[in-house]
C-alpha cells in the first residue's frame, strides 16, 4: 500500500501546501496513520544559494552543539532556527525539527566536479551514521522535507504540524505511509532527500540488500533501512556521479526483461544489454512505484511487472503523478488528461529553463 | 412507479456513503443516483437485489465487490479492481479502469468502455451456471487473464493496438477472446491460441450486442470481426514448476 503524490509546475508558478495536503488525504485508506511527509522545491527564496539542512534532534540540548561544530568544520552556517510547528492532538512528537542554511566549503572536496554537493553528501553521511541524536532529513538548496512517524501521523496532522500551507513551492512530493516496520521513527517515512534529489515510493523492493551494498560501495551510508533512501542515493550516483541521462538512469534501475531486449533492434539491444551488465546490482525488483524530483524535473516509474499503481494527470503547466486518480482530481477538478503509463514507460516532466 | 433517490457524495467518506446506499435499498428504492463521487471505495459492496446505482464521477477501488444482483453504472473512470469477487449483477464503466479489473470474479458482467490496467480478469472463475464475463472496449495490459480459472474475457480493442504481453499467464480455465490477431510472443507459457469457431462466435455475439447497446456502438461490425481465442494449454499449467517427477 502507501499513497504517493507529486505535482510540478513547468513554469515555476508557486503552489502552497494546502492543495497537496488535500490530495494526499484522499488516499488515507492507503496508509496506516503511522507516517506521512512532504517535500517542496522553491520554498526558501531568501536563502536560495544556501543548502537548507533539515535536522531532527532527539534532544536539541545535547545534539545541537555537536552538529553546529560539525557544520562549522565543513563550511559556514548562514542562519539556523527551529522549524515552526504547531502541535496536533494525537501526534506524538519525539524530536525537535531544526533547519540550517549552510554554505559548504568547496575547497574541502578538491578535484570534484560538484564539490559543494560532495561536501554536503559527506556531511549527511557522517551525521546520519553517527550515534549523535541527530538525523539530517533534507539537504538541498531551496528545498525542504517535512515528515513524521509514529501514532497519529496521518497526512493532515503532519501537514498541520509543519503548517505546510505556509510554504510555496513549484514541485511538491507527498507520501502517506503504510508502515511495515519501525513506525515510531520520525526519519523513517518518505520523502527521502539528498541535496538535489527527493524520492517517494509506494512499494517494497526485494533487491534492497543488493542495491544497498552496491550504493554503499560508492561511499553512501544507508542509515534508515528504507528503500527510498537507497533509491535517492542510487539516482544521485547514476545521474550526478556517473553522468547518466535521467532516462538511462531509470532504465538502469528498472530495465526491460531479457526477452523484451531480445526483440529490440540491434543497436537498442546493445545499449540495454550494456546497461543491465553495468548496473545489475542497481536493478530494483519487487513491487514499487517511485516518484522522484530535483530542482529541474519530476519523474515517475514503476516496477516492470507493474505491481503498484501510477496515474498521471496533466492540466496546463501542471504535471501530476499519483497512486490514485482521485488525488489528482482533488487538487485539479478540471484535469485535462489522465493516463496510466505502462511499466517501463517512465514519466519525465521538466521545468522550463 | 420506480422509486428514485439522489445522494450527494461530495466530500463524504465511503462509510456513511455506503450506509446511505444500503439504507436506500432497504427502503425499496429502485434507482440510486450518487453524484460527485470522487474515489469513494467499496460502492455497491455485498449488495443484493436488482437496484440500479448510477455513480456520477470517479469510482474508488473495489467497486461492486461481492455484489450479487444490482447494476452499477459509472459515468467516469474506476480505480483498481471493480467487480472484485462479484457474484452476479452488472457493472458498466463508461471511462477506463485501473489494475486487477474483475479480480476473482465469479459471476455477472463487468463492461468497461475504455481501457483497463494490468492483470485484468486475474483469477476469474466459474462453477456450473455461474460464468463471469468481462468485456473491455479499449485495450488491456500485460498479464491479462492471469491465473484465469473460468469465465469469458473479451477485449474489443476499439481505440488502437493492445500492448499486453504474458496473456493468460497461469490460465487453467475459461477463455480470452481478443479482436484481431495476437502475436504468439505475447502469450504466456501455458496459454494457446485457437481460431474462433462459428459456435464460439454464436456464444459471444449476444455479449457483444449487449455491450454495444450499453455504449451506443454499432454491434454488427464487431460481431462479424476476426477474433483470436486463447485458452489453457493444460489444466495444470505449473505441474512441473514446483514439483519434480
Amino acid at each position: 500500500m502507501c499513497g504517493i503524490f507529486g505535482v510540478m509546475d513547468k513554469r515555476r508558478q508557486m503552489m502552497d501546501g494546502s492543495g497537496i495536503r488535500e490530495a494526499l488525504s484522499m488516499m488515507n485508506e492507503r496508509g496506516s496513520g503511522e507516517g506521512a511527509g512532504y517535500v517542496a522545491y522553491g520554498i526558501y527564496p531568501d536563502y536560495r544559494d544556501c543548502y537548507a539542512l533539515h535536522v531532527f534532534f532527539d534532544k536539541a540540548c545535547e545534539s545541537k552543539a555537536v552538529i553546529d561544530a560539525t557544520l562549522e568544520q565543513w563550511g559556514t552556517i548562514e542562519h539556523d532556527e527551529a522549524i515552526p510547528t504547531c502541535d496536533q492532538p494525537g501526534l506524538r512528537v519525539n524530536c525537535t525539527p531544526w533547519r540550517y542554511f549552510f554554505r559548504p566549503d568547496a575547497s574541502l572536496a578538491p578535484g570534484s566536479a560538484t564539490p559543494e554537493k560532495d561536501v554536503v553528501t559527506n556531511l549527511v553521511m557522517q551525521i546520519n551514521a553517527g550515534a549523535n541524536g541527530a538525523e539530517v532529513v533534507s539537504s538541498g538548496k531551496n528545498v525542504g522535507v517535512f515528515k513524521s512517524g509514529g501514532a497519529g501521523s496521518w497526512p493532515e496532522a503532519v501537514a498541520d504540524y509543519y503548517r505546510i500551507q505556509d510554504y510555496e513551492g513549484y514541485i511538491w512530493l507527498a507520501h502517506n505511509r503504510y508502515a511495515t516496520n519501525r513506525p515510531e521513527l520520525w526519519e523513517r517515512p518518505d520523502p527521502f532527500n539528498l541535496h538535489d534529489w527527493s524520492v517517494v515510493e509506494n512499494g517494497k523492493t526485494t533487491t534492497y540488500g543488493a542495491n544497498r551494498r552496491y550504493v554503499e560501495s560508492f561511499g553512501y551510508n544507508c542509515s534508515t533501512g528504507t528503500d527510498s533512501e537507497v533509491i535517492a542515493y542510487l539516482i544521485d550516483l547514476l545521474v550526478r556521479k556517473h553522468g547518466l541521462d535521467i532516462n538511462l538512469a531509470i532504465r538502469a534501475l528498472a530495465p526491460p526483461y531479457w526477452d523484451e531486449i531480445d526483440r529490440m533492434p540491434e543497436a537498442e539491444q546493445n545499449l540495454n544489454r550494456a546497461l543491465r551488465f553495468a548496473y545489475g546490482s542497481a536493478t530494483m525488483n519487487g513491487p514499487f512505484t517511485v516518484v522522484a524530483a530535483n530542482p529541474d524535473m519530476m519523474v515517475g516509474f514503476t516496477d516492470r511487472g507493474k505491481l503498484r499503481p501510477m496515474v498521471v494527470g496533466e492540466c496546463g503547466d501542471r504535471l501530476y503523478i499519483a497512486s490514485e486518480e482521485t488525488a489528482i482530481r482533488a487538487m485539479e477538478p478540471n484535469v485535462e488528461s489522465i493516463a496510466r503509463p505502462a511499466a517501463g514507460e517512465p514519466v519525465i516532466g521538466r521545468v522550463a529553463p | 412507479m420506480a422509486k428514485q433517490v439522489t445522494i450527494d457524495a461530495k466530500g463524504m467518506h465511503y462509510t456513511p456513503l455506503n450506509q446511505q446506499i444500503r439504507k436506500a435499498i432497504e427502503d425499496g428504492i429502485d434507482e440510486i443516483v450518487v453524484d460527485n463521487v470522487l474515489g469513494q471505495r467499496f460502492i455497491g459492496n455485498g449488495l443484493r437485489g436488482n437496484t440500479i446505482i448510477r455513480v456520477n464521477g470517479v469510482a474508488g477501488g473495489d467497486l461492486a465487490m461481492f455484489m450479487s444482483g444490482p447494476t452499477v453504472i459509472v459515468s467516469g473512470n474506476a480505480e483498481h479492481a471493480p467487480g472484485n469477487t462479484m457474484d452476479s449483477g452488472k457493472v458498466v464503466i463508461h471511462g477506463s479502469a485501473g489494475d486487477a479489473v474483475a479480480h476473482s470474479m465469479r459471476g455477472g458482467k463487468v463492461f468497461v468502455r475504455g481501457d483497463i490496467g494490468y492483470r485484468g480478469g486475474i483469477h476469474m472463475k466459474q462453477y456450473e451456471t455461474q460464468r463471469p464475463i468481462l468485456v473491455v472496449g479499449g485495450s488491456a495490459q500485460t498479464f491479462l487473464g492471469e491465473y484465469m480459472a473460468g469465465g469469458l474475457l473479451l477485449v474489443l480493442g476499439l481505440d488502437g493496438v493492445m500492448k499486453a504481453r504474458e496473456i493468460g499467464s497461469g490460465i487453467h480455465g475459461g477463455e480470452i477472446v481478443i479482436r484481431g490477431d495476437v502475436d504468439e510472443a505475447c502469450l504466456a507459457a501455458g496459454a494457446k491460441k485457437l481460431p474462433l469457431t462459428d459456435e464460439d462466435r454464436a456464444r459471444i455475439a449476444p455479449v457483444i450486442r449487449e455491450f454495444a447497446a450499453d455504449f451506443g456502438l454499432d454491434p454488427e461490425p464487431l460481431v462479424n470481426a476476426d477474433y483470436t481465442r486463447i485458452v489453457p494449454a493444460s489444466a495444470r499449467p505449473f505441474a512441473g514448476k514446483y514439483t519434480w517427477e
